[in-house]
């Protein structure tokens, strides 16, 4: 009896099989630019690519699947071919560009800024200065009162608590770009530190993630840490206000993070924005990219596959897309950017020939 | 590799199925499909875990090149392209550290457990429902716990005092020694339960108070029981990740003392597999590797003490009764 109640589960499930799989080879034939997209990388402009790869889908029925597994996993996934592109807020050195197994090329998507969190209620508009992010990073402040703090926040009233610093403990790019600030702003940081996306950090408790740093900050009383800025508006949590290169206090917003992208970008677009020489530049923003093969020939894949890729990452530069960034507080690219990114991708190949 | 393990497949269906076809239904017993099916299983169980040594031995190759044993005693951990330096010592003292103390918090529970299950309230409802209580805390996934840890457990400690905003070693040993329990517990209990009633009547008989037959018979009988059941959970503490890379801080240093913070062998793995390439990738497989032997060995220890349990327990009667 037994016997056979399985027997039957099984034909059951065998026909269950291949039911399934008869419908999607009909819909395959019905349908050809029905094209799904597989890419992984960067958890930093995440909640942005969720959000425009789900509009474009609904736009083109182009299926985009994007797994947030970081920057390096994102660099990793291309080099082993298993994605259509990858995504990644540190663009790749000279040597790492030597080091694929093709050449590739970068398309910036979005302006984002790394802020400042920190947990003290009741205490807003807490300004900080290149020096002071040294000397807590480093773990020589300790206490919130610290008379340095005080000094260039006359009207806070900060209370007597230890300074917990949150550091990511994963790597990221987040660090990096974070690295990547203070590395410029401060030789000490630059002797002792440097940058990086996962560093050997003097004082600190580490979290896994964005959000498990904006968490434990939102958890922790006197806690401070470096976020990704969507994540930190997101929680809601306070961000203080960074002294940029002209001496100006900034809060990081769209107009900030744009203002850092406004000088010259190279004809790559691999240039890092943080401490921007813009008086109104927010001074740890940097561009986050999206990364691909110049030919797109390579692992069997079809003319229609490399079209999608080619054609979403043309939608992702347009206006259309840049506008929604603001939404989920990124800033859009500047004109420049759009324009450089516009003609690397026209020099996206299949077989040698442009597909754009 | 792939080609062997086809063709070892096509061997497989030529002969019961050839046996199908030539001689029907005769020729093949549910004996030797049985048979063909368990050595296909157990050959593919042990060709998973070999080659689960293989790639952590490969992987962890470039590390050990790069920084011989010393990587093992070296408690540097710097990442920064360059200056790169690997060392697995905060890591394995982290591990080490909150396994024992995880160990030395849940032995008065558990063991206070075992024997009120075991001995004291053995087939009452209580004991069901305490019984079934810490079976079900061995089923709370590992994440929950962390959770629990990290919005209860917490601030409760900081409420007491503790530094460091209640990360560390100490927070995580406690929530590992709560994981722990149910393992050495429900062991104990039963190899508790398991002492021979005559030996507890005849105690009893001369006279023998409860808590003298629990020293002096109950717990001489099941001590190696006892201690493989510890073992076991000790090595369950030694491969815990969630729960414990989300309270114990996470700084790549070796604790300076309880209540410092820290990071483990697993837990070092999870928060950087993901970004690691290279050296630093190497040097994470080269953690598994060493974390693998460790588990491997607490485990064997384990197993060797409950197989020889009969024995012993044979050996001490025969010296003593």
């Amino acid at each position: 009896m037994k016997q056979l109640a399985i027997l039957i589960l099984a034909v059951i499930l065998l026909q269950a099989c291949s039911s399934s799989t008869n419908k999607k080879a009909d819909e395959k034939s019905a349908n050809i630019s029905n094209v799904s997209l597989t890419a992984a990388g960067a958890t930093f402009p995440m909640p942005y690519y969720n959000m425009v790869f789900k509009t474009y889908g609904d736009k083109t029925g182009t299926q985009i699947t994007y797994g947030g597994i970081g920057s390096g996993g994102g660099i990793r996934s291309l080099t082993d071919k298993v994605v259509d592109f990858g995504a990644t807020d540190a663009y790749l050195e000279d040597v790492q560009m030597t080091e694929m197994p093709a050449e590739i090329v970068h398309i910036p998507t979005v302006l984002g800024a790394v802020v400042i969190a920190y947990n003290l209620e009741g205490i807003d508009g807490l300004k900080l200065s290149s020096e002071l992010l040294e000397k807590i990073f480093m773990g020589e402040i300790t206490k919130w009162n610290d008379s340095k703090i005080k000094s260039i926040n006359p009207d806070l009233n900060l209370p007597d608590l230890a300074i917990t610093v949150i550091v990511r403990s994963d790597g990221s790019g987040t660090t990096h770009i974070f690295s990547d600030y203070m590395t410029k702003v401060s030789s000490k940081w630059a002797d002792k530190v440097g940058t990086g996306k996962s560093l050997q950090w003097p004082v600190g408790m580490g979290a896994k993630g964005n959000p498990g740093v904006a968490g434990t900050i939102s958890q922790t009383q006197g806690a401070v840490g470096y976020i990704g800025s969507e994540y930190a508006f997101a929680m809601k949590i306070q961000t203080a206000q960074l002294q940029n290169s002209s001496g100006n206090f900034v809060l990081p917003t769209i107009e900030t993070v744009s203002a850092a992208a406004q000088g010259e970008i190279p004809a790559d677009t691999r240039i890092m924005l943080t401490n921007s020489t813009d008086p109104n530049s927010y001074p740890i923003s940097g561009f986050t990219w999206i990364i691909l093969y110049k030919e797109q020939n390579y692992n069997n894949r079809t003319k229609e596959q490399a079209l999608a890729t080619v054609k979403l990452l043309d939608w992702l530069v347009s206006e259309e897309a840049q506008g929604e960034a603001e939404k989920v507080h990124y800033a859009p690219l500047p004109v420049s950017a759009v324009e450089k990114a516009k003609t690397i991708l026209h020099g996206v190949t299949f077989d040698g020939t442009p597909l754009l | 590799m792939s080609n062997a393990i086809s063709s070892l497949f096509a061997g497989f269906k030529k002969s019961p199925l050839g046996d199908l076809g030539g001689l029907g239904f005769k020729g093949l017993s549910s004996d030797k499909i049985t048979k063909a099916v368990l050595l296909l299983s157990s050959f593919i169980i042990l060709l998973v875990a070999g080659g689960m040594v293989y790639s952590l031995v490969e992987g962890a190759i470039p590390a050990f090149k790069e920084f011989g044993v010393g990587f093992i005693f070296s408690n540097n951990w710097n990442p920064t392209s360059g200056s790169e330096n690997y060392g697995a010592l905060p890591f394995i003292a982290g591990t080490i550290i909150t396994s024992v103390l995880a160990l030395l918090i849940s032995f008065p529970l558990s063991f206070s457990a075992s024997l009120f299950l075991g001995e004291y309230y053995r087939g009452t409802k209580m004991a069901k429902v305490l019984g079934m209580m810490v079976d079900l805390l061995a089923g709370i996934p590992s994440i929950v716990y962390g959770l629990w840890a990290f919005y209860v457990l917490r601030p409760f400690l900081i409420s007491l005092g503790l530094p460091n905003q209640g990360f560390g070693v100490f927070t995580a040993s406690i929530i590992l020694a709560i994981m722990i329990i149910p393992y050495a517990t429900s062991l104990s209990n039963e190899i508790i339960a398991m002492v021979p009633n005559e030996l507890k009547e005849a105690a009893y008989s001369l006279g023998a108070t409860k808590s003298e037959v629990i020293i002096n018979v109950t717990i001489p009988s099941a001590r190696s029981g006892i201690i493989a059941g510890y073992i076991l959970s000790f090595g369950r503490a030694l491969g815990e990740t969630m729960a414990v890379t989300m309270i114990i801080g996470n700084s790549n240093v070796v604790p300076d003392g309880l209540f410092s913070t820290g990071n483990t062998m697993a837990s070092v793995i999870a928060n950087q597999f993901g970004e690691a390439d290279g050296l630093k990738l190497s040097s994470l497989i080269a953690i598994g590797l060493l974390l693998f032997l460790l588990t491997g060995i607490i485990n064997a220890i384990g197993k060797f003490i409950i197989k020889r349990w009969p024995k012993i327990i044979r050996f001490y009667f025969q010296n003593r009764i």
